[in-house]
């Protein structure tokens, strides 16, 4: 099985699922002749061509517009936001438009669109190229959110995303692009969306986290196992709507529940979580649920210090997990 | 002349490492700081890499085409101006504050906050709480601690953490004990009498106590011993002794080192009744019995035949320490295989210990008297004491104790200035 990285199992999915449907095609800003700014549509555009690899002007609601627009004529757009952060700008169109389509036409209409963004920070980006922005389209219904950790899973969701006759917005961890690589099988694949995955079996906590804190948490674990520490670990992979039922079980096998997540704490995607936890296992909880998050600050700041103390670490989780396994 | 570290810098977002495509310096080269030294390709960028100190190159660890991590090591560098030189004392800093977080939390305040998914496995099983140790922060019973209990069945008592042969013994003696209880709150109160409450660690006691006496026929021996030559000794250094370690050299440290070693050579009484078979143990570690209050102790001195004399004085002095604070922790009391109880302090001359189940044996060292005895058939002043041992008689025999006592007697008996050292 061939071992590639993160932002490789974008491509490789993107590739063959633009080779399996000719309906397939993708838009963004520099996703055409330069392969986008990360290199994720790399080698599209000599393949498949500038009619089904499209150079966008600068302007993010137009790119989710067009996508919308031919969604509903039959097409499957991928459409690529460079920075999660310049999203904002598409924002009416994604909540009002492509999120309610379907309901509001009855089942007339739907929009089988893909929307990818990268996200996160701990890269010196700053404000502008490092938010972490799910938390904001986390309650429109109609809407998927999917935020894989691991190469594996980047493929066999970004297929399911682009096969999903709704919109999904694809979230890929920027900083993961390079520094996760795993194993990716070469067949044809899909994972389900909407279903949380068990990263690590364990007896003593639980932990509950998505995207690039899985792999903190899954490093921190192996450290706490040589204290004898043993750490249950859920990637809920999809962030909207939330697998309840994985995370109850989850839950419920230890009973200390510790939820990450390196968006600002209140108003996060773990806030829910903590509610569905609160609402299912009151007893068997055997301590507060908790909650790691980063601060509520406006913004990542720029110094790298201030970086630091912003971002999720390996460190961060693996405290917080010692005292939950304390408590 | 410090040697420093340049490591691979973060070029650019998203990148996590980089290829050394050629060095631009040689070893030995001196380089000026931002100087570049290589140069490198990412996936995003080709860039130089430059020097953050001023030095001369000292060593080139990565190599021509090697890919590395972001942070990880690419080469020495010899520097003048001793920045490295900090970076030691930064280590000793880091250290510092682990230590002190390694010491056992014995507050204990948790230990009656029962969280909900205690509370269901207690009353679903039917848990007596007040028998179960927690292992949690500030003593707080954890639902692991009840899932371990369930699963064991070896339920853990407050006072002594021993543990139980089997489920069923355990019920007969709790039966036992209410019943004890119970004839006694029949008995009837006067005016200006005081009833007590019997809870925690009076209750226990109480409990161990009668399955103790219940359980084990008990027999019992004492040896007269001459240790004029250990007090003639121990007068001699204590004072120096305390002086210089900060805390006593008691007599009960050598009677403990002394049972230490006897109980090396006859194991038999370092072993426990175990229904169907007789359990020897390997470790020696001496429960000895602490009073506080209202309140008895029997924390443990672990591996006391692996321990100097001193060890074993600064072992008694911490635990007594800690008994009289309040601050033994479950971990303290664990463990024990033998009982020795230091009931001189008392000025008692003879007693019969209770045995400390499941253990097969207590020793009970007795005041040291000076009394005149008859050596070479003329009066000598002699400073005399009693050892008293009671023995669990289904593990133990006369002759075996017999032998292990005398074993004990002649060795105390040695013990002097030149045969032995407290260290």
């Amino acid at each position: 099985m061939p071992v590639m990285s993160y932002i490789q199992a974008v491509t490789t999915a993107l590739k063959e699922e633009m080779q399996r449907d000719e309906k397939v095609f993708v838009l963004g800003e520099d996703v055409g002749k330069k392969g986008g700014v990360f290199r994720a549509t790399d080698g599209l555009y000599d393949e498949f061509g500038e009619a089904r690899v499209l150079d966008t002007p600068l302007a993010e609601s137009a790119i989710a517009g067009v996508g919308i627009g031919a969604a509903m004529y039959g097409m499957r757009p991928v459409a690529e936001m460079q920075f999660a952060d310049f999203i904002m700008p598409a924002v009416n169109q994604i909540i009002s438009e492509a999120a309610k389509m379907r309901y509001r036409s009855n089942n007339d209409w739907n929009v089988p669109m893909t929307i990818r963004a990268p996200y996160g920070g701990g890269v010196h980006g700053a404000l502008y190229h490092s938010q972490s922005i799910e938390a904001v389209f986390a309650n429109q219904p109609g809407l998927k959110i999917v935020m894989p950790s691991t190469p594996y899973d980047v493929k066999g969701l970004l297929k399911a995303a682009i096969r999903d006759n709704d919109p999904v917005l694809f979230l890929e961890h920027k900083r993961a692009y390079r520094l996760l690589k795993g194993e990716v099988p070469e067949d044809d694949y899909v994972l389900p969306i909407g279903k949380a995955d068990v990263k690590r079996e364990g007896s003593d906590i639980t932990v509950i986290t998505y995207g690039l804190c899985v792999h903190f948490a899954l490093q921190a674990a192996e450290k706490l196992a040589e204290e004898g520490i043993d750490a249950h670990i859920l990637d809920l992979r999809t962030v909207y709507p939330l697998d309840k039922e994985s995370i109850i079980e989850a839950a419920q096998k230890t009973g200390k529940v510790l939820l990450v997540t390196e968006d600002n704490k209140e108003g996060s995607i773990i806030g829910e979580v903590a509610a569905i936890v609160a609402e299912n296992c009151l007893f068997d909880l055997d301590a507060p649920i908790k909650r790691l998050a980063g601060p509520d600050v406006p913004s990542m700041p720029y110094a790298p210090t201030m970086e630091k103390f912003f971002m999720m670490n390996p460190d961060k989780v693996e405290k917080a997990m010692r005292e939950l396994a304390e408590f | 002349m410090a040697s420093e570290k340049i490591n691979m810098p973060q070029l650019g977002e998203s990148v996590t490492e980089g290829t050394i495509s050629s060095w631009l310096v040689q070893v030995g080269d001196k380089v000026n700081k931002y100087d570049p030294i290589a140069e490198v390709l990412t996936d995003k960028v080709n860039a130089e890499v430059p020097s953050s100190f001023t030095g001369t190159i000292k060593e080139l660890v990565a190599e021509e085409g090697q890919t590395i991590a972001v942070g990880e090591l690419m080469c020495y560098i010899d520097t003048e101006d001793g920045e490295g030189d900090t970076q030691p004392t930064n280590k000793e800093t880091d250290e510092a504050p682990k230590e002190t977080t390694e010491q056992p939390n014995q507050d204990q305040s948790m230990k009656k906050r029962y969280s909900p998914a205690v509370l269901r496995l207690a009353q679903e099983n039917d848990i007596d709480l007040d028998q179960v140790t927690g292992s949690g922060q500030k003593g707080r019973i954890t639902r692991k601690d009840i899932e371990n209990y369930l699963s064991n069945g070896k339920p853990k008592t407050t006072s002594s953490n021993q543990e139980v042969s089997s489920k069923p013994s355990q019920a007969q003696s709790e039966t036992v004990v209410e019943k004890a209880t119970s004839s006694a709150s029949v008995s009837d109160v006067q005016q200006g009498d005081i009833e007590i409450p019997v809870t925690g660690v009076r209750k226990a006691i109480a409990q161990n106590m009668v399955r103790s006496k219940q359980e084990i026929p008990h027999a019992w021996m004492t040896v007269e011993v001459d240790v004029t030559d250990l007090v003639t000794y121990r007068s001699k250094i204590k004072d120096e002794f305390k002086q210089k370690e900060g805390f006593s050299l008691t007599f009960f440290a050598f009677f403990v080192k002394a049972v230490a070693q006897a109980l090396k050579e006859y194991p038999q009484l370092n072993s426990m009744w175990a229904g169907d078979k007789i359990i020897q143990k390997k470790a020696i570690n001496l429960s000895i019995a602490v009073a506080k209050d209202q309140e008895l102790f029997v924390p443990v001195i672990k591996n006391a035949d692996e321990k100097s004399i001193k060890g074993i004085a600064k072992d008694i002095s911490e635990l007594a320490g800690k008994a009289r604070k309040g601050k033994l922790t479950g971990d303290d009391m664990k463990g024990g295989t033998f009982t020795v109880n230091n009931t001189g302090s008392f000025g008692s001359i003879s007693s019969m210990g209770v045995i400390n189940h499941p253990q097969a044996a207590i020793l009970q060292v007795e005041s040291i008297v000076k009394r005149p005895v008859i050596v070479d058939n003329m009066f000598a002043a002699r400073d005399m004491v009693n050892l008293s041992l009671s023995l669990d008689h289904r593990v133990l025999d006369g002759l075996v104790c017999g032998h292990f006592l005398s074993y004990l007697k002649k060795a105390l008996e040695n013990m002097n200035e030149n045969t032995m050292s407290i260290y």
